[in-house]
């Protein structure tokens, strides 16, 4: 009160603005703060687990773990193991599975966002959701029983008549063009396909996000300025939606790159680059660790963890890109 | 028309006339036009005589992919001709264009179809006999006939195994997601971009990380307990994402109107903000168990594979349905084979039973009530009304009671305020 400037002895007083937070608002906060922490906590211990145990194995092979094919971790010195072979044969597979995914989720969350009216619209969205409800080792399944055998007659064709393009060539070691049935087997090609048919519900949604946003005025405008749906398409839809399109395959990129079972169960292991995609035999870094994990014990396990390290961190770089590009292209909403 | 107009109106904007000059055909403008239904029917039919005959008489057919692909793209080829006679280059796009939307769709339609169907008829065999579902894999060897053994260890293990990471991602994966929106700030901001980051986490990663957190250092053996944590670190990504998003959705004004009322963040979050949300809350927890349930890689690691049933997470291998089926398929026998598309068909059910389950609970807008949650509602506020109502009254009661007691004498003619009727009109006239 004394230090009241007011010369009333009564004056009214502004009231402190200031909010006394109840007790229970402080510990609701400590609390959700402490589920975010945790969280955190637990993504930070996946990469921290993951560098002590692979530091071993990264400190004998050196640089050269990113440069050797081989994988021989039953005497651990440098050039032994390596996961060049491996980590070719992932990102082989994750490119042939958008070439198979980008044109099918493009076109579908095209269909889904401009073209299907109200309720079929909602039908397949639920389609595409249940579709990435599918468990892996079911398309697995259906790749090897399936997929496998039926592919293969289009691999002969395609090596017999587009042979010339080295990566669709089959040779055997003495550089001779093969044909039998046995040589198309279990190849990155068939692993892509399947691969590439589990990432699209990721693509798609992200894609049908981005596309239904295009503002509604643009739109009408093109419209009415004779535009057909294609010209509409083309003209509003797709610039706005340039980062969910790009957003999105990169988030099927990161799928592809980290599925494992399916591929385990297709792929015919070796560990050498086979840039033939249609000839039988590929790898992957999580098809490796699948395989592998069992009879590794100590060092072999080490090994295992650090190529899971450069798999985990490749992963994590391609998400945060994408999500920095979907969530730098999508309006209205703050973060 | 300007020669009738004064030299000084001729740049103005006027009235036009009636007169349009000569009557153009009139454009159609709807969307749909039965010349594509006959153009794409043609199409079809000519693309698949010219791939049959191609097939059938100049080479023996040997693929059906090849025969689907090559029939697909003689339809291109035809329709892009049957459009090209009536429309322009702008039109033939635009139906091409429409035509390969169309195919991108039901490509993906009829692939999860065959998908489903390839693996429920191939699980005929197995799913046939009862003890599928009333036995173990303990007694049975590979060579076995298809009338013993069974998978109900395995959906037991599945069970017991989603159980506890649905234990441990509901209450965290929500209050995560309850943080990122009524608390934010820029840690929230972080855990946001941290957990969108996480969705993508290779599965085999995150079995990876359990077993050299846990299993090598010898806190867990290879057990329920150990999968669980693995498949709680690959829901609980997805659980956070997609309940964040329908946390986002809640109008914003429910919120202030609770703040206005005075309503501390706590009770706003617990009253207003999970109740408005629930149905969506509830979709989001069933898809990310969906995705727990068919995980196979982290499994495969974490909890290794058993014959017989196992209740105990803590100890001993527990085997789950995606791991069954995996190990099943190992084997080159054709009775395992069809066990592993048996136990299969028994995911793939249980998949489409909660993924039905999302869909008929959810689905709904935060805020959008049916029927009976609107009834329930009306309820309950007429309850509180008449429950405040008789509080009040009780209140005049006792004040007016007192007052009586401290002037005895002093009555007066008018009646007082306290004895007036002061309930709310609606309640006096209900009844």
């Amino acid at each position: 009160m004394s230090l009241n400037l007011n010369t009333q002895p009564n004056a009214d007083k502004p009231r402190s603005l200031k909010a006394r937070e109840p007790q229970a608002d402080l510990v609701f906060r400590s609390v959700a703060r402490a589920a975010g922490g945790l969280t955190i906590a637990i993504m930070l211990a996946v990469g921290l687990f993951l560098t002590l145990n692979g530091a071993n194995a990264m400190h004998i092979a050196g640089w050269q773990f990113l440069t050797t094919q081989s994988w021989n971790t039953s005497i651990p010195k440098p050039g032994e193991f390596g996961i060049a072979a491996v980590l070719f044969g992932t990102i082989q597979i994750a490119v042939i599975a958008l070439c198979v995914a980008f044109p099918l989720s493009f076109g579908t969350s095209l269909l889904i966002s401009e073209v299907l009216p109200g309720n079929l619209k909602s039908t397949f969205v639920s389609i595409v959701d249940l579709m990435a409800a599918v468990p892996s080792v079911i398309f697995g399944l259906w790749g090897v029983f399936f997929l496998q055998a039926n592919v293969i007659p289009v691999s002969a064709w395609i090596s017999q008549n587009l042979g010339w393009i080295p990566i669709f060539a089959v040779t055997d070691g003495s550089g001779q063009h093969v044909t039998e049935a046995s040589n198309f087997t279990s190849s990155s090609f068939i692993a892509g396909i399947v691969v590439g048919l589990m990432v699209v519900p990721t693509m798609t949604s992200v894609m049908r996000e981005a596309f239904s946003q295009a503002p509604v005025g643009e739109r009408e405008g093109a419209l009415a300025l004779g535009s057909t749906r294609w010209g509409m398409i083309r003209s509003v839809v797709l610039p706005y939606g340039r980062g969910g399109i790009i957003g999105g395959t990169m988030l099927g990129l990161g799928r592809a790159l980290g599925e494992t079972i399916a591929v385990y169960m297709i792929i015919s292991p070796i560990f050498n680059i086979n840039w033939q995609i249609l000839k039988s035999g590929g790898n992957s870094v999580s098809a490796l660790i699948a395989l592998r994990y069992g009879e590794a014990s100590g060092f072999g396990l080490s090994a295992l963890m650090a190529a899971g390290l450069v798999l985990f961190l490749i992963t994590m770089a391609i998400n945060f890109t994408a999500s920095t590009i979907v969530a730098r292209s999508r309006s209205g909403a703050d973060n | 028309m300007s020669n009738l107009l004064p030299s000084n109106l001729v740049n103005q904007t006027f009235t036009p006339t009636a007169d349009r000059g000569e009557e153009l055909p009139k454009r159609s403008i709807t969307a749909f036009q039965f010349s594509d239904i006959y153009n794409a029917a043609g199409a079809a039919a000519g693309a698949l005589a010219l791939a049959a005959l191609l097939f059938g008489w100049f080479a023996p057919l040997q693929s059906m992919i090849g025969f689907v692909v090559l029939s697909f793209l003689f339809f291109l080829l035809f329709f892009t001709l049957l459009t090209g006679f009536s429309g322009n280059r702008e039109e033939i796009t635009d139906r091409i264009a429409t035509t390969l939307m169309y195919s991108a769709g039901f490509i993906l339609i009829a692939t999860l179809l065959f998908v489903v169907f390839f693996t429920v008829v191939r699980s005929g065999d197995a799913i046939g006999h009862i003890n599928f579902f009333t036995q173990t894999q303990k007694l049975t060897g590979p060579l076995d006939p298809l009338t013993s053994g069974g998978v109900v260890h395995a959906i037991l293990g599945t069970l017991i195994q989603i159980s506890i990471a649905l234990a441990i991602t509901i209450p965290l994966g929500i209050t995560t997601a309850v943080f990122l929106n009524e608390v934010g700030g820029r840690f929230a901001r972080l855990v946001r971009t941290v957990s969108d980051a996480m969705t993508a986490l290779p599965s085999i990663v995150a079995g990876l990380f359990v077993f050299s957190a846990l299993i090598s250092t010898g806190v867990l053996q290879r057990s329920g307990m150990a999968a669980a944590i693995a498949i709680t670190v690959m829901m609980l990504p997805i659980v956070i994402r997609a309940a964040d998003v329908v946390l986002r959705l809640v109008p914003h004004n429910l919120r202030e109107a609770s703040y206005a009322l005075g309503t501390s963040r706590w009770r706003t979050v617990w009253h207003v903000v999970l109740p408005t949300a629930r149905s969506g809350l509830v979709t989001a927890v069933i898809l990310g168990t969906a995705r727990g349930l068919g995980e196979t890689s982290p499994v495969l690691l974490t909890s290794g594979a058993a014959a017989d049933t196992n209740v105990d997470p803590l100890h001993g291998p527990m085997i789950s349905l995606p791991l069954q089926v995996f190990t099943f398929i190992k084997s080159p026998e054709p009775n395992m084979i069809a066990r592993g598309f048996g136990t299969a068909a028994v995911l793939l059910g249980l998949v489409l039973i909660l993924f039905t389950l999302a869909r008929v609970l959810g689905g709904k807008a935060p805020g959008q009530q049916s029927k009976r949650q609107r009834m329930h509602a009306l309820s309950q506020s007429r309850q509180d009304e008449m429950r405040i109502a008789l509080k009040h009254k009780a209140r005049e009661k006792a004040a007016a009671a007192e007052l009586r007691a401290n002037s005895t004498a002093s009555a007066t003619a008018t009646t007082p305020i306290y004895e007036q009727d002061l309930r709310p009109r609606r309640f006096g006239r209900k009844k």
